[in-house]
């Protein structure tokens, strides 16, 4: 008997002491999907120091083109499938899958100092104050433009100029024959590319994409008017086939010097600023977005954010890395170890008042002040029902933006006037509007 | 002009149209490989540069950034894995059909092909949802399941116009001498049919290799294949041509070297049709 209890014994402590030992290397993994923006590759660099600072958890890297990350983050949740723990959204599907309980809301808690998030930032990620993504980086949109090109041409650039201006600015340094054109601008088609500058342009000509009926305005003078001056500025003074360029191809044009403005996100100052990429780095100056009629949505306001799905198991762990990777800390982090011109900006005031950021990036104040002037919940000068600068967060918003997109796109190369386009676009708008029950 | 020089004359102009069709063809990858070598700078300067200081960066950046030999690996596996599943059964059924063909086997042979004029996409749910709640999503079992089954009308097809023009005569013989089915399929059929059974499996394996669609859609990080990998290099702010070049370079190496190696059976196989 007392052979049986010391076996026993020694057999009990010795499970239990081997379910200690694999507990405790049993870590949890998560798996996060994102984009390769140069932001999301650092963090995914520094993701050692997560693992170094929780042990328990180990971060495995998904990283997807931007359009198949949408389709497979889109299908993950909604199924329901919990393949991903953390994915990469933007300021467009936050609201949206918050709004359907498809998201968990982000800890705020403690330490984390969410009153440090730049308030248009934290309200674009929000649904009814409650926010079910982090900011990972934050961008709008502003001005960048050559200023040895405009001096020599003798005019200036100032912060909300006029069209007008802009236009003339362009005209006067537009020399197709050097290889020099006055302006570049995104004329691809998606709702994510022509249409974010697009719509931001409308808005400061006093256009809305819906009244406040959920009714489309794509026929209205307002529309027109802006459409027909962005088709004529970039035929006469872009560069040749502009209905085929984003912002890579606007971004390769404008480093190779090529252009003489372009109005983009406040993400690409660092990299027109870089000289390992820019051959016009020391020569490039900024300035707010033009307007028309209103200043109202005239630069818009988007996130690279981090979501966690509601059928995540590993939900604690994914709270963890996500509180980790949009801190004040990871910042610093970055800051010091890869410069302070290198971190993810357009998320954290503290990030601006840092004297260390100003000092390196150039474009600091200029991006502060156009990421505080968009406000996604009063962005156009008419009343209108949708929250968002360059997009209505609502779900049928990619289909029809990217529909008008593409006839926008085709009145920029010519195959149809923009009356056509425009009519084509709302007649489309409406059925879909009408289709998901909207009246 | 006399006969002979005419003759010389057609050799020396179709050599001219095979080689232009030739460098027409092979022009894109020549730009990807030499692309990979260059700085993201050089990559989109217009006009292009053939000339400049090549660079190994980006061949270094994508092996720091991505695991290679993983990606590789689950590329091996899905390929290989269901090219040989693929061949198991489609020899069976060419076999039969060729040899013992029924009032429908023309039909069922068509019908067999048509589905392959199905889109991919129409699908994507039904199989999506079925992976799901079969735990197959992100693994490899259900990349080869899918692979499997999309080559297999392919496999069928090849092997059965291969195998129809076959002699029966042998295959009587084999019977006379007391050979079952099994015997005949693989003491005498398999046997005859090397050739075109390894231009196949090569044509399914490259096939497979090259398959994006169900790769970016089914998998997320422990079974995506090489399509997988050259994806994550596309990147909607900031310049990439040149990383993409390089992941696409190392992505197609094997399968090139492969094919290279293999180029005689799958040139013979690809036109036993032909030839016949």
């Amino acid at each position: 008997m007392k052979r049986f209890t010391k076996n026993t014994l020694t057999y009990a402590v010795s499970i239990t002491a081997a379910m200690t030992a694999a507990s405790a290397f049993s870590a949890t993994q998560i798996t996060v999907a994102t984009v390769n923006n140069g932001h999301m590759i650092e963090m995914q660099k520094l993701t050692p120091e997560f693992e170094k600072a929780n042990p328990d958890i180990k971060v495995k890297w998904v990283t997807l083109e931007e359009g198949v990350l949408r389709q497979n983050v889109t299908q993950d949740i909604a199924n329901k499938s919990g393949l991903y723990d953390v994915m990469t959204i933007g300021m467009y599907e936050a609201p949206i899958w918050g709004e359907r309980g498809w998201l968990q809301a982000v800890d705020t808690s403690g330490s984390y100092d969410v009153k440090d998030i730049l308030p248009s930032i934290r309200g674009g990620l929000s649904y009814k104050g409650t926010m079910y993504a982090a900011p990972f980086y934050g961008e709008s949109s502003m001005v960048m433009y050559r200023k040895d090109l405009v001096k020599a041409a003798g005019m200036e650039i100032h912060d909300r100029d006029s069209w007008e201006h802009i236009r003339d600015v362009a005209a006067a340094v537009n020399n197709p024959e050097k290889g020099i054109y006055g302006i570049c601008l995104r004329g691809k088609a998606g709702w994510g590319d022509n249409m974010a500058f697009m719509t931001a342009m409308a808005n400061s000509f006093g256009a809305r994409w819906f009244d406040e009926n959920w009714k489309p305005q794509l026929e209205t003078a307002e529309w027109k008017n802006a459409v027909n001056f962005y088709v004529d500025l970039l035929n006469k003074y872009g560069p040749p086939g502009a209905s085929s360029n984003s912002f890579n191809e606007n971004l390769a044009l404008f480093n190779e010097g090529k252009c003489g403005m372009w109005i983009d996100a406040t993400i690409a100052a660092s990299f027109v600023t870089d000289p390992k990429q820019s051959k016009v780095a020391d020569k490039v100056g900024f300035a707010q977005s033009p307007y028309a009629v209103t200043e109202k949505g005239a630069n818009w306001l988007w996130s690279w954010a981090l979501g966690i799905p509601a059928a995540t198991k590993n939900a604690d762990a994914a709270q963890k890395f996500v509180r980790w990777a949009t801190s004040k800390e990871y910042i610093k982090l970055v800051g010091e170890k890869n410069g302070w011109a290198a971190v993810p900006t357009g998320t954290r005031a503290s990030t601006y008042a840092n004297p260390k950021f100003q000092k390196a990036a150039v474009f600091a104040d200029a991006e502060l002040k156009a990421i505080n002037s968009a406000d996604p919940n009063d962005s156009t000068l008419k009343p209108s029902p949708y929250v968002g600068v360059q997009f209505a967060a609502i779900p049928e918003f990619q289909a029809i933006g990217t529909t008008t997109g593409q006839m926008i796109s085709g009145a920029l190369s010519g195959s149809m006037t923009v009356d056509q386009a425009l009519k084509s676009a709302n007649t489309s708008a409406d059925r879909q509007m009408r289709q998901a029950g909207y009246y | 002009m006399t006969l002979n020089q005419q003759r010389k004359l057609k050799t020396i102009l179709t050599g001219l149209f095979a080689w232009t069709v030739a460098l027409v063809l092979f022009f894109p990858i020549f730009w990807m490989f030499i692309t990979s070598f260059k700085t993201e700078l050089q990559a989109i300067s217009v006009p292009p540069s053939l000339f400049f200081e090549p660079t190994l960066d980006n061949f270094r950046i994508v092996q720091e950034r991505s695991d290679y030999i993983h990606h590789a690996w689950n590329s091996v596996v899905t390929s290989f894995g269901s090219t040989i599943i693929a061949l198991v059964i489609a020899i069976p059924a060419a076999y039969s059909m060729a040899f013992f063909p029924g009032k429908r086997t023309k039909d069922i042979l068509l019908w067999m092909l048509s589905t392959k004029m199905l889109p991919a996409v129409g699908v994507l749910v039904p199989i999506y949802i079925l992976c799901r709640d079969y735990g197959l999503l992100d693994s490899k079992t259900a990349l080869v399941i899918i692979f499997t089954l999309m080559n297999l009308p392919i496999i069928v097809w090849m092997l059965f116009s291969y195998f129809k023009d076959l002699p029966k005569e042998i295959l009587e013989a084999a019977r006379m001498d007391g050979a079952t089915p099994w015997d005949e399929v693989v003491k005498v059929v398999l046997p005859l049919s090397v050739g075109a059974i390894s231009s196949t499996a090569l044509l399914s394996i490259v096939l497979c290799w090259n398959e994006a669609f169900w790769s970016l859609n089914l998998t997320a990080s422990d079974a995506a294949p090489l399509t997988a990998m050259i994806a994550s290099y596309s990147s909607p702010e900031g310049l990439f041509w040149a990383k993409l070049s390089a992941a696409s370079t190392l992505a197609c190496a094997p399968i090139v070297i492969f094919g290279w190696f293999c180029q005689k059976q799958l040139v013979q196989g690809l036109t036993f049709g032909a030839v016949k």
